[in-house]
């Protein structure tokens, strides 16, 4: 199997998987549970997804590690249980996808605020952040993916932890951004250049967004960050905003959306598209058909 | 009075310890405490909510200057307690059981606060029987609730339901927020009013509150 970065060095565009968290509520996960849970109680069912994601053309799977440090895994008493739920996450992907998919090791944020805005120090953010890496490099990942970030230093933490636990696996970071009236910025106020700068200074190879918008809007995202970086960027966006309908959350915004929006992310340098929150098999899909058809008229 | 101007400047840039100081200057000038309260504090945080509205701040800057309002209303309350100087209302709030996000209903928090609400802060995953009885023993008149994960949102339904089998519908009204919720959503569950951020909860609790 060719490597994250063989792929994107011969100038591959690579599809992520889409969302997960929605997935799993469709197959039993509880309000309120946690989902990395679930790996150690049911890992038929993360295999079945990936699964599903493999075979709508999905070149990297997530781990479901998102909350998988120790420190946001001690809000549900399972702290003690970083290690073995990491690894396990991991493991579970490649007996789904062998070696037909890379496996990308999610790392979400920790749920605390540095000080003195919050109750963590850097080091305690840095040493959590370094605990899931090891866990999930020794696991054996392809590719590191550290996202839904909103406070940039927690991100550089989470990059330099990664990039210090398996110094040779690449890393992708993206954070999420609000639109606002200058420009795109994260609620703890990092704008898209000092994302960039930042991310892409801790070692990241790809830089760019995650979750909070639709895919037209990341367009934009994507775009602000092609303006200030050479940088090959990573979009995956949700699937639009949850309505209910019937009692159901429902996302609005269609496959063929995302797959009309492939050449305007293309263009502005993007080279990994996935979906977040919402996506679905479908969408990925969707999102590999419009990737293939732009690079046959390339 | 020109302190009071003061101490809405200083809440702005998160000076705590200056509108400790100033707030205690105030009052031995013999400002009356509604008006340190509303002229001061409130008047600061009207500000900063309208900014981050407008994204002109950020987060880091809401917490710094909720620190710095804290700072004073610590001080004041047992003044405005000891004039009989009446709250806003109350309200509980709390992100719904499994929910861990807590930085929304913290900004919620504080901007009620800065508005003159007592708040009553049940924290993070809590169950809906929690919020019910809390609301019940603190008498208070509105219940607001916060999700931040697609897998908690469907817990705000219970909570809602479960005011009803209550027989509370009348007296307690139901608030609910966060980044995957919607307009719709709110309705659809059936709770009285949705807030799209934190100073729009503000606006919403109080017309909740007055149309009781």
């Amino acid at each position: 199997m060719r490597t994250f970065r063989e792929r994107l060095a011969a100038g591959e565009v690579l599809v992520g998987d889409g969302g997960w968290g929605t997935m799993l509520m469709a197959r039993g996960l509880q309000p309120g549970e946690p989902p990395e849970s679930l790996t150690l109680a049911s890992p038929g069912v993360i295999e079945e997804v990936a699964r599903l994601y493999l075979e709508a053309g999905a070149d990297l799977v997530t781990t479901n590690t998102f909350g998988g440090s120790p420190l946001r895994l001690r809000a549900f008493g399972l702290e003690a249980r970083t290690d073995e739920i990491n690894r396990a996450a991991v493991e579970v992907l490649r007996r789904a996808v062998g070696t037909r998919a890379l496996v990308s090791a999610s790392i979400g944020p920790s749920g605390h605020l540095l000080k003195p805005y919050g109750d963590v120090e850097a080091d305690e953010l840095a040493e959590s952040f370094g605990r899931q890496a090891r866990a999930l490099a020794s696991a054996g990942v392809d590719v590191f993916c550290v996202e839904t970030m909103t406070d940039l230093e927690e991100a550089r933490l989470a990059v330099e932890a990664a990039r210090t636990a398996a110094p040779e696996t690449p890393v992708v970071a993206t954070m999420t951004f609000e639109p606002t009236r200058r420009g795109f910025f994260t609620v703890m106020g990092a704008s898209v250049p000092r994302a960039a700068q930042v991310l892409g200074g801790a070692g990241a190879d790809l830089v760019g967004s995650n979750c909070g918008n639709g895919i037209d809007t990341m367009v934009e995202v994507a775009r602000a960050f092609h303006a200030v970086t050479a940088a090959p960027l990573a979009i995956q966006a949700n699937a639009g905003l949850p309505e209910s309908r019937d009692g159901a959350l429902v996302y609005p915004e269609p496959p063929e959306q995302f797959a009309a929006a492939v050449p305007a992310l293309l263009e502005a340098g993007v080279r990994l598209i996935g979906g977040c929150c919402g996506t679905t098999p479908a969408h990925v899909r969707a999102i590999r058909a419009a990737v293939d058809a732009a690079r046959a008229v390339a | 009075m020109e302190t009071l101007k003061e101490i809405a400047a200083s809440l702005e840039r998160g000076e705590d310890d200056r509108v400790h100081e100033l707030v205690e200057q105030a009052l031995a000038q013999g400002a009356a405490p509604g008006d340190v309260l509303n002229l001061g504090l409130i008047a600061g945080m009207n500000v900063v909510g309208e900014q981050f509205r407008q994204r002109e701040i950020f987060l880091p800057d809401v917490l710094l200057a909720a620190r710095a309002m804290y700072a004073g209303l610590d001080l004041l309350k047992p003044h405005l307690a000891r004039e009989g100087v009446p709250t806003a209302g109350t309200v509980v709030i709390g992100s719904v059981k499994g929910d861990l996000h807590d930085i929304g209903k913290n900004l919620v928090g504080i901007m009620l606060k800065g508005a003159g609400f007592e708040v009553v802060d049940l924290g993070n995953d809590v169950p809906p029987g929690r919020f019910v009885d809390t609301a019940v023993a603190s008498g208070a008149s509105v219940i607001g609730m916060s999700a931040l994960l697609t897998t908690t949102m469907p817990v705000m339904k219970e909570v809602v339901e479960l005011v009803r089998a209550r027989g509370l519908s009348d007296r307690v009204r139901i608030i609910v927020g966060g980044a995957p919720l919607s307009e719709a959503f709110a309705r659809e569950i059936g709770a009285d009013a949705y807030a799209f951020d934190a100073a729009s909860a503000v606006d919403r609790v109080r017309a909740l509150v007055a149309a009781r």
